[in-house]
């Protein structure tokens, strides 16, 4: 017997009796979406700015190589999305659009269709997500929902840059990933 | 391994254990105020302990399917029956991909199969690469927390580690300069790694597609950088469907950390063109331990380290005193089902307050496991120690109506005069760590008696 038979097997010979899968109840939720939303980012290390705040940001210079995934601010982007993701370690700012995000955590959906290259998030210094203010969701449940059965092969809830407390539970912004997360609400 | 004689080694360092016991606080205080932000808090908790009982009712048939979708997904699955296998398996996809040197995120499972000696022996430089992961590998330490792993670490020891290893400035504390220094090191392994090894957080049988939370960002660049992503997986880790994720999302992190969810959540289902996604389903005991029914749900754990932070003798020994991958409560009502012998003493390692079973996200019955533990054990122990032996002595003055009634008298009138070299004297083991009271100058009977007669 393989180790699969023989897994499948230990299991089913204990003839476990069935326990009902519980369904999930609607959640009533009262916050203001877009106010919690703000808050949760906030919380969470990033920081909402404004338009004309992201647009003296990107004519200030301070970021050599910038990539937009936002057809919005395409004029800004000077890096194309290389062949190699290795060739991203070089990038200062990404610009990607959120499919959607979550009020009560302020986690903003992305998936392949968003990314270009499934690094990008990641190993970009410092990441600006442009989200639809109609698109916020009060919570997770309602996040999976509106996720629904689409099929994407990578998809990740971003909520904040990229932190540890590993150090005497001292929090650090910019461990491995973005160093700092922008997120612009439209 | 002795938990209490090496929770004594712990608390040698006073001013250290102090330190550990109060911010593993501060981190149990975050997680209340975060899970009373949610109203529906216990509903949620009722509903994840919900969802695995039925998982663990019907892990078969989720296993099945689990496997159908992920391998329709173009991922490939193998399955290991314990530690060895799983190593083997590993090793095997490394050879295949003539590959020398891995990045690997946090996985406790991969502690359990001691996955970094195997692959060490055979040649393969293994990086842990989340920070406080990294920081034990130097140390050649395991991790002393499943969420925390270097959190019986002071910064002037990571410091030093940091010299030595990575050329940072003598006698440079500062947090952020270490981790930006630990951040530059390891961007360098990400950029080079051909393979990277994550653990998983939840596996949903409907999809296939299986869920990785940092927030670090590491199990990220490690994946996506590398051709081949190994993903290791316990059998227990599924959940039946999608919008399961809600739930166990909602409560993972706000339990961990008190944040609302950890700032990255990866969903992989299927690997991008011309890489490959690999993962093994591990047993390593699990089957045993869904076969002993008054221990089977802890195996719905998430691995929040909730009751790690809000036990107050894990606060006060530290994970190093329970001698085992998984430490604090949890770990010692999953250890003695690994090997009883070895663990025996873990079940022991608390005071049954339930502040562990309080906490728990999936409303695992920690603190009662605990005590039917310690029955399985005493069972199945028949050396006599020191608290026997009083035992035996208590068991004749309490079947004795005589014996009883002089021995009080004896007691109290021994103890004054008695040196405190006899009293906390080895033979009294309640006699460590504590005063005894002050005692009363007659019995509860003679009290009551006079009190009669008033």
């Amino acid at each position: 017997m393989n180790s699969r038979e023989q897994i499948l097997s230990d299991i089913r010979i204990l003839k476990i009796d069935n326990s009902e899968l519980p369904a999930i109840p609607q959640f009533e939720y009262e916050a203001d979406i877009i106010e919690s939303f703000k808050t949760s980012i906030t919380t969470n290390k990033g920081e909402i700015i404004s338009e004309e705040a992201l647009m003296d940001l990107l004519e200030s210079g301070e970021f050599v190589n910038v990539y937009s995934a936002s057809e919005s601010y395409s004029k800004h982007s000077n890096f194309g999305l290389p062949e190699d993701p290795h060739e991203l370690k070089n990038l200062d700012l990404a610009i990607i659009e959120g499919d959607f995000g979550v009020g009560e955590n302020g986690a903003i959906w992305l998936d392949d269709s968003k990314l270009g290259h499934r690094v990008l998030p990641f190993i970009t210094e410092h990441l600006v997500i442009v989200v639809d203010k109609t698109t916020l969701v009060p919570n997770m449940h309602e996040a999976y929902k509106r996720i629904g059965q689409a099929h994407s092969g990578f998809g990740v809830f971003i909520a904040g840059p990229s932190k540890t407390a590993d150090i005497e539970q001292s929090l650090v912004i910019g461990a491995h990933g973005a160093k700092s997360l922008r997120v612009l609400l439209v | 391994m002795n938990h209490p004689v090496q929770a004594a080694k712990f608390l040698e360092d006073k001013s250290n254990a102090k330190w550990h016991d109060e911010t593993l606080w501060f981190v149990r205080d975050k997680r209340d105020l975060s899970s009373k932000s949610i109203p529906e808090w216990e509903k949620l908790r009722e509903l994840a302990s919900g969802i695995k009982d039925n998982v663990l009712s019907n892990l078969d048939s989720y296993l099945v399917e689990f496997e159908k979708n992920a391998t329709k997904n173009g991922i490939k699955i193998h399955w290991a029956k314990d530690a060895e296998e799983h190593n083997q398996i590993v090793l095997s996809i490394l050879e295949e991909k003539d590959c020398k040197a891995i990045v690997k995120s946090k996985s406790i499972l991969t502690e359990e199969c001691h996955l970094n000696l195997y692959l060490e022996e055979n040649g393969v430089e293994v990086v842990d690469t989340d920070l406080g992961e990294r920081i034990v590998q130097f140390l050649n330490q395991p991790p002393s927390h499943i969420v925390l792993p270097a959190i019986h670490l002071k910064k002037e020891h990571i410091s030093e580690i940091f010299h030595e290893k990575l050329q940072t400035e003598k006698g440079n504390n500062d947090p952020y300069y270490l981790t930006q220094a630990a951040r530059k090191h390891l961007r360098e392994k990400f950029l080079a790694a051909k393979v990277a090894i994550t653990g998983v957080n939840f596996g949903v049988a409907e999809t296939g597609e299986f869920v990785v939370c940092t927030n670090e960002g590491n199990a990220d660049m490690g994946v996506h950088l590398a051709d081949t992503h190994i993903a290791c997986m316990g059998i227990e880790k599924l959940i039946p469907k999608r919008e399961h994720l809600g739930v166990f999302l909602r409560l993972l992190a706000r339990s961990a950390t008190g944040q609302s969810i950890t700032n990255y959540n990866s969903h992989f289902r299927s690997p991008s063109e011309g890489k490959e996604i690999h993962i093994i389903l591990l047993d390593n005991g699990r089957t045993k331990q869904l076969g002993r029914e008054k221990f089977r749900n802890s195996l719905k754990c998430i691995r929040c380290g909730a009751c790690m932070n809000t036990c107050p003798i894990y606060r006060r020994s530290g994970g190093y005193s329970y001698g085992s991958v998984v430490p604090g409560p949890i770990g010692s009502i999953l250890s003695p089902g690994i090997d009883l012998k070895k663990h025996s003493t873990l079940p022991f390692a608390s005071t049954l307050c339930g502040s562990c079973s309080d906490v728990c996200p999936v409303k695992i019955n920690i603190h009662e496991q605990l005590y039917e533990w310690r029955q399985e054990i005493t069972k199945a122990q028949s050396s006599i120690n020191a608290k026997s032996i009083a035992m035996k002595i208590a068991n004749g003055i309490f079947s004795t109506p005589f014996a009883y009634k002089i021995s009080g008298q004896i007691m109290r009138g021994s103890l004054k005069i008695l040196p405190e070299s006899v009293t906390y004297s080895n033979l009294n083991t309640w006699g460590k760590e504590r005063d005894l009271p002050e005692l009363p100058k007659q019995s509860f009977k003679d009290w009551y008696k006079n009190k009669g007669n008033e």
